[in-house]
């Protein structure tokens, strides 16, 4: 293995990593933002059990800082990244990339730290409305950063708004607002928010469900209020799952439209589908090489890919041949086809997962409807899994985008092999792939330890802050 | 004016920035081994520590964002300047990533099990994390002052690429750049404590900042003559000398006879002058360097410049817009982060059983 190489499985190893914070970061920032909107409104309304969503938010609130320090720590890799490994490609793309990214930092990381600051050590200091208002600028923040972001990327996937310099071999930004409204951007926007929210409230679904199951009701006051925030919060969050999973399909649809539109060879790649086909048939799981050699076993769907295609049960969908073919007599001869394999994989993965944990949130809300407490072990095991199989799925997701675009790093644009460092020797690469690797995996075993440690010792008892902070203004306490 | 020039003055801001904000979190990290003992008293020196972390505890996420925004920008606004810098600095980048992964964790983790091991884990990875990328931020500034093995690569027109090796940015200049950058940090957060805190840890901060304080300003004046014989200007030589008065003015504030306090008058203004001495350091290198950006040690010509290394005008007229309408809002609102957790901590502050 060559500089190359390494610096790809660097790269996707960290990006993968970090992108399993974003989504739990977007996502619980958004519901623990709701769960202290409850709170304040159940408590002006004089509600009762008002405390009940305090007592959330505090807990969730929790399980998100936990996570949130990892996200950031592992998202100034990224940045410093392009530098490091990918300097061509910096300077290929600078002049359009780098807009994005250097305006996601002012706008939106700015606004996160900063609010979240104030958030984590703001309880005793601030008016009740401002206090709140941290943690939705900060929610607010997080989702700003995930648009800035994916319109660098989509820029990747479907260069727009630019002209090539002959004289530099550049590319160079003509239109900023062709970039920010790129087509894929538009589209990937709402589908990678909408995973984000599948996320959050799978591991909000999760966690609840496991303390429902748990917890007999006692009698004692205390513990019954803890039951009652659990069922609310599982009510929250398995809800959130069904709309995003709708929203999932519904935006995942659009993208396969567009895909097929400006990135034809991921869509085929994504379908081993070799031969161009009108109608072309869905393959549900395939037992064999994918290779374009008949495989042993298959199972179809006639239609169903020119419908998620063009929109039309009979619609024409581009083979891998053809379009191998059509790429080499435009940018020379080489191969263009991404590793079949993968993308076939991962494509179907990403559906299966994401949809396994809307059919358990929906089994999870079913099972404890009007205050019923299951007892079935398949449930739990069911619950235990529903945190986990967003992530997979946001994760073999991010691993199609990608390598469904390979050989480009910007599509017909640059290759990859052509974006990397060129003074970066091998040995560099795999002493930065290798400290990050030891460290990203002890990380990985501290935060879960901790995740679980805390999701165990479920919500807290609260003394619900002042009203109004002291006027003697009390200095700043313990917060964390 | 021209929006590269423009440009290189807002990337001098944002690293201003966060040498000076950043600087004194850096400080309080570096302290926390000094600051938080309490000869044998355990319970005592726990509550130190916490007081320590909680002076910059809401606000040293914020002010890193400030080195995020510094890369960003030279993505965007000077693309070949990224390229070449961030590949020629790999293993010392790699090195502060590491920095401040463990250090941006620790301050998140150490409060989450009542361990004294556990705590003692994740402050050693604070002190590591804070020193680290400040002695690596001022090897990599030195080294750019000093100019870098750079050329076209290939030659005669590829782009401008560093071609040395790791072990050239080890030099005695950007040794000394470092050390300084360190002592430096050290004194700014010593006297930010000074000004954070009450009691003993106040005291101490005190008397660490006089002592340190007056071993960074022997290395600042060393590091300025080496840079005067490098690479200055009539402007950076002032900005320098100013530099080391603002310092010098800031201890004279902090350094008293024994048994006397400064009021948080003179407290307030000592850390004021160490935050000027920061800031005009980077301006005078920044000055110093102008129009370089990445200086080529082999050839002149051969030199990264903020003409050569830019975007398009039209990517930077667009930045532009961007910076200035939302870098005062940062301000503003940073700012007021500040003034929320403007009151002074003391150990009495911090509840039983906190960690």
């Amino acid at each position: 293995m060559d500089a190359l190489d390494w610096a790809r499985w660097q790269f996707g190893i960290t990006t993968v990593y970090h992108f399993l914070f974003v989504p739990i970061t977007i996502g619980l920032s958004f519901l623990v933002a709701g769960f202290q909107t409850a709170w304040v409104r159940a408590e002006k309304r004089g509600d009762p059990h008002a405390v009940r969503w305090l007592k959330l938010t505090k807990f969730y609130g929790k399980l998100f800082l936990i996570n949130f320090a990892m996200g950031v720590v592992t998202g100034i890799v990224q940045e410093f990244q392009f530098g490091m490994n990918w300097s061509a490609y910096s300077r290929f793309v600078g002049d359009i990339f780098g807009a994005p990214l250097a305006i996601e930092a002012l706008l939106a990381f700015f606004l996160e730290s900063t609010f979240l600051g104030l958030w984590i050590f703001g309880w005793d200091k601030l008016p009740r409305k401002i206090h709140l208002a941290c943690i939705w600028i900060a929610a607010f923040g997080t989702a700003l950063s995930a648009y800035f972001i994916l319109a660098a990327n989509s820029f990747m996937q479907n260069p727009v708004g630019f002209k090539l310099n002959p004289e530099t071999g550049r590319a160079e930004l003509t239109d900023f607002g062709a970039v920010l409204t790129n087509k894929v951007t538009l589209v990937t926007f709402p589908h990678t928010l909408a995973g984000c929210f599948l996320t959050g409230g799978a591991l909000v679904a999760g966690v609840a469900l496991w303390h429902v199951m748990r917890k007999r009701p006692t009698g004692d006051a205390d513990k019954d209020a803890d039951r009652r925030a659990y069922r609310s919060a599982l009510k929250v969050g398995g809800w959130t799952v069904l709309v995003a999973t709708a929203a999932l399909f519904v935006t995942g649809d659009t993208q396969g439209k567009i895909m097929t539109e400006v990135q034809p060879m991921k869509m085929a790649a994504a379908e081993a589908l070799y031969e161009t086909a009108q109608p072309a048939p869905f393959s549900l799981f395939t037992i064999g090489t994918l290779d374009g050699s008949e495989p042993i076993y298959s199972i179809e769907i006639p239609g169903l890919l020119s419908f998620l295609g063009t929109g039309s049960f009979d619609g024409q969908v581009q083979g891998i041949n053809d379009l191998q073919a059509e790429y080499e007599q435009k940018f020379g001869p080489g191969s263009y086809t991404p590793i079949i394999p993968v993308t076939y994989w991962t494509f179907r993965l990403m559906i299966t997962f994401g949809a396994i944990a809307g059919l358990f949130a929906l089994w999870a809300l079913w099972a404890t409807r009007r205050g019923r407490t299951p007892r079935t072990r398949w449930l739990r095991w069911a619950g235990l899994s529903l945190p986990l199989l967003p992530l997979a799925a946001n994760s073999v997701g991010w691993i199609f985008t990608e390598m469904g675009r390979q050989p480009w790093i910007v599509f017909s644009q640059l290759k990859t092999a052509q974006g990397v460092s060129p003074t970066v020797g091998v040995s560099e690469v795999i002493t930065s792939l290798t400290v990050f690797t030891a460290l990203y995996g002890v990380l990985a075993i501290v935060e879960v330890g901790l995740l679980l440690k805390y999701a165990k010792a479920g919500v807290p008892d609260v003394t619900p802050p002042p009203e109004r902070p002291d006027k003697t203004d009390q200095p700043l306490a313990f917060a964390y | 004016m021209e929006l590269t020039t423009v440009w290189f003055i807002l990337i001098a801001i944002l690293w201003t920035g966060y040498f000076v904000l950043e600087g004194f979190d850096f400080g309080v990290g570096m302290l926390l081994p000094v600051l938080g003992r309490a000869h044998g008293d355990r319970a005592l020196a726990e509550r130190r520590r916490r007081v320590l972390i909680n002076t910059i505890g809401p606000v040293w996420d914020g002010n890193e964002v400030w080195v995020i925004t510094a890369g960003g920008a030279t993505f965007a606004a000077f693309p070949e300047w990224y390229a070449t810098m961030f590949s020629a600095f790999y293993l010392p980048l790699l090195l502060i990533l590491v920095a401040l992964i463990v250090r941006g964790v620790a301050f998140e983790y150490r409060g989450t099990r009542d361990d004294p091991k556990w705590r003692r884990r994740w402050d050693a990875c604070i002190v590591i994390g804070s020193v680290v990328p400040a002695f690596l931020w001022g090897v990599a500034f030195g080294n750019i002052v000093h100019g870098l093995k750079i050329r076209p690569k290939p030659l005669p027109n590829g782009p401008l690429e560093y071609v040395g090796s790791f072990w050239d940015l080890l030099n005695p200049y950007s040794v000394l750049a470092g050390v300084t950058m360190v002592l430096l940090f050290l004194t700014h957060g010593a006297i930010f404590l000074t000004l954070k805190t009450t009691g003993e840890v106040r005291d101490h901060a005190r008397a660490v900042a006089s002592k340190a304080g007056l071993l960074a300003a022997l290395f600042a004046v060393a590091f300025f003559a080496f840079t005067f014989s490098y690479r200055s200007t009539g402007a950076s030589i002032v900005l320098s000398v100013a530099a080391v008065a603002a310092f010098a003015a800031s201890l004279s504030l902090i350094v008293v006879r024994k048994g006397q306090r400064p009021g948080t008058r003179k407290e307030g203004w000592a850390f004021a002058g160490t935050a000027a001495a920061i800031a005009l350091t980077v301006v005078s290198l920044f000055v110093a360097l102008w129009p370089n950006v990445f200086p080529s040690s082999l050839l002149p010509e051969w030199s990264l410049t903020a003409q050569n290394a830019s975007s398009t005008p039209y990517t930077l007229k667009i930045m532009t817009w961007v910076a200035v309408v939302f870098t005062p809002l940062v301000l503003l609102y940073q700012g007021w982060t500040y003034w929320v957790f403007r009151k002074r901590i003391g150990v009495e502050h911090i509840p039983d059983g906190a960690h």
